[in-house]
């Protein structure tokens, strides 16, 4: 197991109203996102709890580019990860901000 | 009268004496031509010399396996240093004969089953090997230095005089059976039973001379079945780029797909995705092609004219037997498969070939083989290679052509064969598809080989899909260009984020790249609900319960 934590700054809030989302599952090569509208402003937060040691510069370049492109301002990430691949990580989190978005604008 | 005594004095049948005398020593065993399972051994002894050339007809789904075993079980000292030349060692006992000492050398083409194991042998020894080759090749070579002795094959059933029927199976045996038999060798056919009359002639009896009655049927793998139920999103996502970015600007109908799950995502995303682009009748018409399960929802639709296949798949006899205005099917309604004629259709018939691999380097050069894993290729380098001798136009080739060398005259500009390499960055358990140095390479260093065993070269390769793009290699001006365009698409792969993402900017610029969103494609629409089929039961459901797939795959 390995932990690890990241901050970014987005461009914009998050879109929608939603408090709360929850996308994927814990297993083996997938993950389990849950994404909070809990932080002020543009700020973004994700605490990852990995199976896999020693990727942290795998998931520093997804996130970064994932923070680029969805700009998930005010959210919190909270990561259970199965040993996932970058691809599924990427789209399990696009997934959270469309899920978390839905309803709003 | 000199010339008179050359003629006296000079032998020109050797081969054929020598064949003669092998088969008389083998009908001493032997009722007509048949022989008892039980003396299969001792006819192996009676008809094999050392050192002889075997094709124990191993193929990629038929095997041999009786025979295989009546050769194991023969005393190294009358039978041994055997020059093994079959296209598949799949069955442990292919190997067991090395670890005895019966054979000693092995020309050959795919090991899937057995290529950790082969790996080891070729290090400590055991084996010496030929060479690696495609299958066309390895046929072609039967005919010109690699002609067997002896050809130990299998069938379905017999009649009395020896003429076989293959079954939906034949694939390599009518030409492992013209090599031998008409170069003086021997030929011996394990089958199923022995009838009275065959359902239809696919060896004639002049080129056997023994039959054995097995105990139970061959052993047949089904290799070709793909369960939609464990195709990932991200197979979904790469299939639709390749759909949309590939199949349709190239109007690809004539092609072959290779037996990964990103190809099944593919056959399976056709009645849903590509019938919502209107590309039914456009692309994807007309294969050379095993009967994919996953190709039953597009025969069904309508989308699939023509299927010449390499060899059949467990479970799809009946509906092959109900589609042949599809299939290719004998007197007798089963399908007629034919390797080397399939793999000849690959090369000069079809104008794409896309596949998978287990590695790709920053020259596009691709190899399935491993350090620790050597698979062989199978028929991929043949269908994966722009044929040079190929002189018909098509609208995908002459486009190819044009896209590569776009400042020649047209009328004398060659086409090209789209050959694609589809997978996702990160293979089975996180290990990447995109390498700096293939193992291939180390390989060939520490066995001391002339050639590394790559199965598509880099030249060869026009375009690679991931789940981050499709890089069109056919457009790259230079060698710089082509190492970016690759990097380009490797995802997050140490390759892939050692991009200059400049230079790969300025080539999705000018279309070198295409993301999912160049192409209209949302990464979130991936959904496994875009599948034609979810499982093995849906594609029975969709072949009307024509389609009885083998138990391992059947979870109802």
């Amino acid at each position: 197991m390995e932990d690890l934590s990241f901050q970014h700054t987005a461009r914009e809030r998050a879109g929608g109203t939603k408090p709360i989302a929850i996308v994927g599952v814990v297993a083996s090569g997938n993950l389990e996102v849950l994404v909070e509208r809990v932080l002020p402003g543009t700020e973004c937060q994700l605490e990852i709890k990995t199976a896999a040691v020693g990727f942290g510069e795998v998931w520093k370049a997804v996130i970064g580019d994932f923070v680029e492109r969805y700009s998930p301002g005010g959210l919190r990430f909270s990561i259970n990860d199965g040993g996932a691949r970058p691809d599924t990580v990427s789209l399990r989190l696009a997934q959270a901000v469309r899920l978390i978005g839905e309803g709003g604008q | 009268m000199l010339m008179l005594d050359r003629r006296t004095t000079t032998k020109w049948q050797h081969r054929r004496e020598a064949r003669d005398a092998r088969l008389a020593a083998g009908s001493r065993l032997a009722r007509g031509k048949i022989v008892e399972a039980r003396d299969a051994t001792r006819l192996m002894e009676a008809v094999i010399r050392p050192g002889d050339r075997i094709c124990l007809e191993g193929d990629n789904q038929k095997q041999a396996d009786l025979l295989c075993s009546a050769l194991l079980a023969v005393q190294p000292a009358k039978v041994n240093n055997l020059h093994m030349v079959q296209s598949g060692v799949v069955l442990p006992e292919h190997l067991d004969l090395f670890d005895r000492g019966v054979a000693k050398k092995l020309d050959y083409a795919y090991s899937g089953p057995q290529s950790a194991r082969i790996a080891h042998m070729l290090f400590g020894g055991k084996i010496e090997l030929g060479a690696v080759h495609t299958y066309l090749e390895l046929f072609a070579r039967y005919f010109v230095d690699l002609t067997p002795q002896v050809a130990l094959i299998a069938a379905v059933s017999s009649d009395r005089e020896g003429n076989l029927y293959t079954g939906p199976n034949t694939e390599d045996t009518p030409t492992v059976v013209e090599a031998t038999a008409f170069k003086d060798g021997v030929v011996i056919a394990q089958v199923n039973e022995i009838v009275d009359q065959v359902p239809r002639v696919d060896i004639p009896a002049d080129r056997v001379h023994f039959i054995v009655k097995a105990d139970r049927p061959f052993f047949v793998e089904p290799l070709f079945t793909r369960d939609p139920a464990a195709i990932t999103e991200g197979q979904i996502l790469t299939a639709m780029l390749a759909i949309k970015g590939i199949y349709a600007p190239y109007g690809v109908q004539r092609l072959n797909h290779g037996i990964g799950f990103s190809t099944a995502a593919i056959e399976l995303l056709l009645p849903t995705f590509g019938e919502k682009l209107g590309l039914k009748g456009k692309i994807a018409s007309h294969f050379a092609l095993n009967p994919h399960p996953a190709l039953i929802p597009a025969i069904e639709s309508g989308w699939v004219q023509q299927i010449h296949s390499f060899g059949s798949e467990v479970g799809m006899d009946d509906y092959i037997r109900a589609r042949s205005d599809i299939f290719f099917t004998g007197p007798d309604g089963a399908l007629r498969s034919n390797r080397a004629f399939c793999q000849t259709a690959g090369l000069y018939a079809c104008d794409m070939f896309i596949g998978s691999t287990l590695q790709i380097d920053l020259q596009g050069n691709s190899s399935t083989i491993t350090t620790s894993r050597i698979a062989g290729f199978g028929g991929a380098p043949n269908m994966g290679s722009d044929a040079r001798g190929r002189r018909h136009p098509s609208t995908p080739w002459l486009k190819a052509g044009a896209e590569a060398d776009p400042d020649s005259p047209s009328s004398l500009r060659r086409g090209r064969k789209l050959v694609v390499q589809i997978g996702e960055t990160f293979g089975d358990k996180n290990v990447p598809l995109f390498v700096e140095k293939l193992e291939a390479l180390e390989l060939a260093e520490k066995l001391n080989l002339e050639l590394a065993p790559i199965m598509i070269y880099g030249d060869d390769v026009t375009h690679i899909v991931t789940e981050e793009g499709v890089a069109n290699l056919l457009l790259c001006r230079s060698a710089g260009e082509r190492e970016q365009a690759i990097r380009g698409v490797a995802g997050y792969t140490e390759v892939g984020r050692r991009r200059d993402r400049n230079m790969v900017e300025r080539l999705r610029q000018r279309g070198v790249i295409l993301r999912p969103e160049d192409l209209g494609v949302n990464p979130l629409d991936a959904d496994r609900n875009m599948l034609a089929a979810h499982s093995i039961k849906d594609l029975v459901r969709w072949s009307g319960g024509l389609y009885a797939p083998p138990s391992k795959f059947r979870n109802w």
